[in-house]
């Protein structure tokens, strides 16, 4: 539909517009959540969180902290009963009986000032009755494991979740599919490997932060930075028990999101706060200590992973196993290890799977969505296999995943076919940029070059009902106004959204304005700003506003002027007539309408348009074999490969050159694309070389900067290469589908398989630091030292 | 706690603020003369971005006490724009598509004017180390790099 559009109007669509939100970004004037002002009146909150990381409350004591000056208010679990969560409703706001993890919110504050907040909050005393915690996943899934839920059984859970009652584990997804038992006998190669991925955060870099007013009359206006606006004005209020459309959530420009800001985390307790001191904006801002071990974590990971192939290289069959650290609460996590499940066995063909995807309750912080939704962590082994297998029977690596990789009608692991899909040649172009195949030499004699590349592809995990909402509007000048809930988190979002609108209804970009800041008492519903759905959901929605609010300006005109709607366009903000080659600027008549002929009153009306969209055809999936019609909207797939050196006088690693090819289906903004590809990658190299959140008894050790190191300026890749590919999604605005998050998921196997490649060397996981890569060397023998 | 009459000059603009002792030049621009685009991400001098220029060289803002600003010039993003011309800089990271969620921005910018200043012509690997205390979770920075490259054009 979109297309039709495209042809005839002056089209953005396609081009590298610049970002529509970069003028009030360099300038300061962009407003975030922290820096909007509140005046005098404004409260600030802390949070008394738990030191253990499981056990029951026996007592909370806020007497000597009610009676310090200037504390507002003091809220514990007592004072709210309902559960939150967006999948499985599976904890409280604050703390009623238990804790399970350190940071666990027992008691929140309302104070003048942060400092009294924070005093009153040493003067709250919790008396606990320590219980046995859970930290490894493999052994929380066992029946030995002490339940850290036992009312599993009973929680709200939305029905492609799958928990086992009476366990720690949350869900357990299963793929059954042809006969792995038998298949192992016709492998002529098979290997088995095990894996660990550490847990890592988000790190963005405005911490988050809420702001909650509640006023007499119980409205509740909330503040934050937040990608998931809608999913908090639904989840607080029904868990406060009040009514959706009592809850306002305004949500203004958001500095960095990378999942860890959707669904509900903390902005659920400055509204809980908020609502014992009616009429005070109550303000939480965590601290970047909090932001480490509070927020959502990307869940750590076990992977067992096997897999065969035949002689020719075929694959036959895969037996894969994932335990997944899903922390304290698993309410967003289980559909992580949902879509991990149903993606098992990478972007391959392989007629035989059974896989199992655990998501298990530890005492760890709590696991949650994290740019790549469980495909990072599932890549990163199996990547490396499917290295190790080509090996094995003596095929080039590109050649094995030539062989085997989805093309349009491959069987899937759910048993759905492949729709068209341009991986083969996003391997084809990241293999040729590194030049695959040849030997580069070194850049001196301490170092060892390798070379390594891994495949990706990952579907937007979301019910299958995720819906998107739009509407235009025209102004007197004849400027076209875009409401949309959804959010830009600097993947240009918004800039997308302004181009599509503006190819769709016809007028240049530079005629395009966003109703921002999105506030869902006045703007259209979107699910969340997850799944790198925007471009994709969103982008349907504005075509069908678009195609509303032309259909209304060519009806009109076609009155006015007595000829078909079918002759007419809209062309750069003009209508024309391809019959009578009329035309009229379209602010003519926007606003004010049309004159009838002879002054017999008006015709037409302020043009406003609208439109929504839901996918229409995801089905569900067999609960005991995976196997379904249709288990997702479809996948971006893409390859990324890695030239590199390692030091063999430090084990440093330096990335020389680092190549992404992705099929985007069509890239609406080139530049925007190409920038995720490039922000990706190195967000993929850090968490591959850096990045770790080190966990001992439950305490994250490393809550900082310093400790916690992510990529400088000093780090990145000398060259970045960014290849588009363009196979059209059929269902997508003009053929897209998403990228965002897709640009880290390849990154860590394509280093692993290219430090292999330098130093022979595997390790079970990342990060493949240089003390890490140093000391295996020495081991190895490739260096001589002692440690 | 001790209140401190401070006299400073920012953005070219003569403010007079009484601070507490305990006050940082981040909450003084924030919250006291509400230059939001000074931008607070750790409070603990790790991320970069609340630097600033304070008498020419940039500083975290959060690692700076208020009361020492008495009688400093200080540019913050807002300052470097000049009657809604905007700073070779600015132009240039919009132009290389070097902003993405814009938290970091401010610092960057405030960094790489401080950089361009003291050396006009920098190398890349110059660029590299005047930005390593910028931290930026979205751009990868090379587009950030390519900006002060351009600016460095002009």
């Amino acid at each position: 539909m979109g297309k039709n559009f495209a042809r005839k109007s002056i089209d953005p669509v396609g081009e590298s517009k610049p970002r529509i939100d970069a003028r009030e970004k360099v300038t300061g004037e962009g407003l975030y959540a922290d820096d909007i002002q509140f005046g005098n009146k404004l409260l600030h909150a802390r949070i008394k969180r738990s030191s253990y990381p499981h056990a029951l409350i026996k007592k909370v004591d806020i007497s000597k902290a009610l009676a310090l000056p200037g504390v507002k208010a003091i809220v514990t679990g007592d004072d709210f009963e309902g559960y939150i969560g967006l999948y499985l409703k599976d904890r409280h706001i604050f703390c009623r009986d238990r804790v399970r993890y350190v940071g666990d919110p027992v008691a929140g504050v309302a104070a003048t000032t942060e400092a009294i907040a924070e005093q009153a909050v040493a003067l709250i005393d919790v008396e606990y009755e320590p219980l046995v915690p859970v930290f490894d996943p493999e052994f929380g899934a066992s029946p030995q494991a002490p339940l850290l839920h036992p009312d599993l059984g009973q929680y709200a859970v939305a029905s492609f979740i799958l928990p086992e009652a009476g366990t720690n584990i949350s869900n357990h997804f299963k793929i059954r599919k042809g006969d792995v038992a038998s298949a192992w006998g016709k492998c002529k190669a098979v290997i088995e490997r095990h894996y660990r991925i550490p847990h890592i955060q988000h790190v963005p870099i405005e911490p988050h932060v809420a702001i909650a007013k509640v006023d007499e009359d119980g409205e509740i206006t909330l503040w934050d930075s937040s990608q998931s606006p809608f999913a908090q004005r639904d989840l607080i209020a029904e868990a406060l028990g009040v009514s959706q459309s009592n809850m306002r959530v305004i949500a203004p420009l958001v500095g960095g999101g990378f999942g860890g800001k959707a669904g509900v985390s903390m902005e659920s307790l400055a509204v809980a706060i908020a609502t014992k001191v009616n009429g005070y904006p109550v303000k939480l801002l965590l601290t970047r200590e909090e932001e480490f071990y509070t927020a959502f974590v990307r869940q750590g990971m076990v992977a067992h992973l096997k897999m065969g192939c035949d002689e020719s290289g075929k694959l036959l069959a895969m037996e894969n196993t994932f335990y997944w650290d899903g922390g304290a609460y698993t309410e967003y996590g289980v559909n992580i290890t949902r879509a991990a499940g149903y993606s098992c066995t990478g972007p391959y063909e392989v007629p035989n799977v059974r896989a199992d995807s655990y998501c298990v309750y530890t005492n760890h912080p709590v696991g949650g969505p994290m740019r790549g939704f469980g495909m990072p962590e599932m890549h990163a082994g199996l990547e490396q296999c499917i290295d190790d297998l080509a090996r094995q029977i003596g095929m080039d690596a590109v050649e094995f995943r030539r062989r085997n990789c989805l093309k349009a009608n491959s069987i899937l692991p759910t048993g759905g076919r492949m729709h068209p899909t341009g991986l083969s040649e996003c391997l084809e172009k990241a293999a040729e940029a590194i030049d695959w195949g040849e030997k580069s030499p070194p850049s001196a004699p301490n170092k060892r070059r390798g070379k390594g590349l891994a495949l990706m592809w990952k579907a937007p995990a979301m019910p299958g009902n995720a819906g998107s909402s739009a509407w235009i509007k025209l102004a007197e000048d004849g400027v076209l106004t875009v409401g949309i809930g959804a959010q830009d988190l600097g993947q240009g979002a918004f800039t997308v959204i302004a181009q599509m609108a503006a190819a769709a209804f016809g007028v240049p970009y530079e005629s395009v304005r966003l109703a921002t800041p999105v506030d869902t008492r006045y703007s259209p519903y979107e699910w969340q700003t997850v799944a790198s759905r925007i471009t994709w959901s969103t982008g349907n929605a504005i075509i069908k506003a678009a195609q509303d609010a032309r259909h209304q300006v060519l009806e009109l005109i076609a009155k006015a002027w007595d000829e078909s709607p079918d002759d007419l366009d809209i062309v750069n903000g003009m209508v024309v007539s391809y019959k009578s080659e009329r035309e009229i600027p379209v602010k003519n008549f926007a606003v004010q309408g049309l004159p009838k002929e002879g002054g017999k009153g008006w015709m037409g009306g302020p043009i406003i348009g609208h439109g929504n969209f839901i996918p229409s055809d995801v089905t569900g999936l067999d609960p005991e074999t995976g196997q379904g019609e249709h288990a997702v909207v479809h996948y971006t797939t893409g390859a990324q490969a890695i030239d590199l050196e390692v030091d063999l006088d430090t084990g440093r690693i330096e990335i020389l050159k680092g190549v992404a090819a992705f099929d985007v289906g069509k890239a609406i903004n080139p530049e925007l694309v190409k920038a995720q590809m490039e922000g990706g990658l190195v967000q993929g190299m850090s968490s591959a070389l850096f990045e770790c959140l080190k966990l001992k008894d439950g305490y994250v050790q490393n809550p900082s900067f310093v400790d916690y190191r992510i990529a400088t300026a000093a780090d990145i890749p000398k060259i970045v290469q960014s290849i588009l590919v363009e196979v059209p999604q059929d269902d997508g605005p003009w053929g897209a589908r998403g990228i965002g998050e897709h640009s880290m998921v390849a990154t860590v196997p394509a280093i692993a398989n290219a430090i292999y490649n330098a130093i022979g060397l595997r390790f079970d996981g990342p990060p493949f630091t240089a003390e890490k890569i140093y000391l295996a060397m020495l081991d190895a023998g490739i260096v001589k030292g002692s440690k | 706690m001790a209140i401190h009459p401070v006299h400073l000059t920012v953005n070219g603009h003569l403010e007079q603020v009484n601070v507490p002792s305990n006050m940082t030049l981040l909450v003084l621009l924030r919250e006291v003369l509400a230059l939001t685009g000074t931008k607070n991400g750790c409070s603990a001098g790790e991320c970069g971005a609340c630097t600033v220029l304070l008498n020419g060289e940039p500083v975290n803002s959060c690692m700076v006490l208020a009361v020492e600003c008495d009688g400093a010039e200080v540019t913050t993003v807002e300052g470097l724009a000049n009657d809604r011309q905007l700073d070779p800089v600015q132009e240039a990271i919009i132009q290389a598509g070097g902003v993405q969620c814009g938290f970091c921005t401010p610092g960057v910018l405030i960094s790489s004017r401080a950089l361009l200043n003291r050396n006009p012509e920098p190398s890349e690997e110059e660029i590299k180390e005047a930005l390593v205390g910028n931290l930026c979770r979205c751009t990868g920075y090379f587009r950030i790099i390519e900006a002060v490259k351009q600016a460095a054009k002009g």
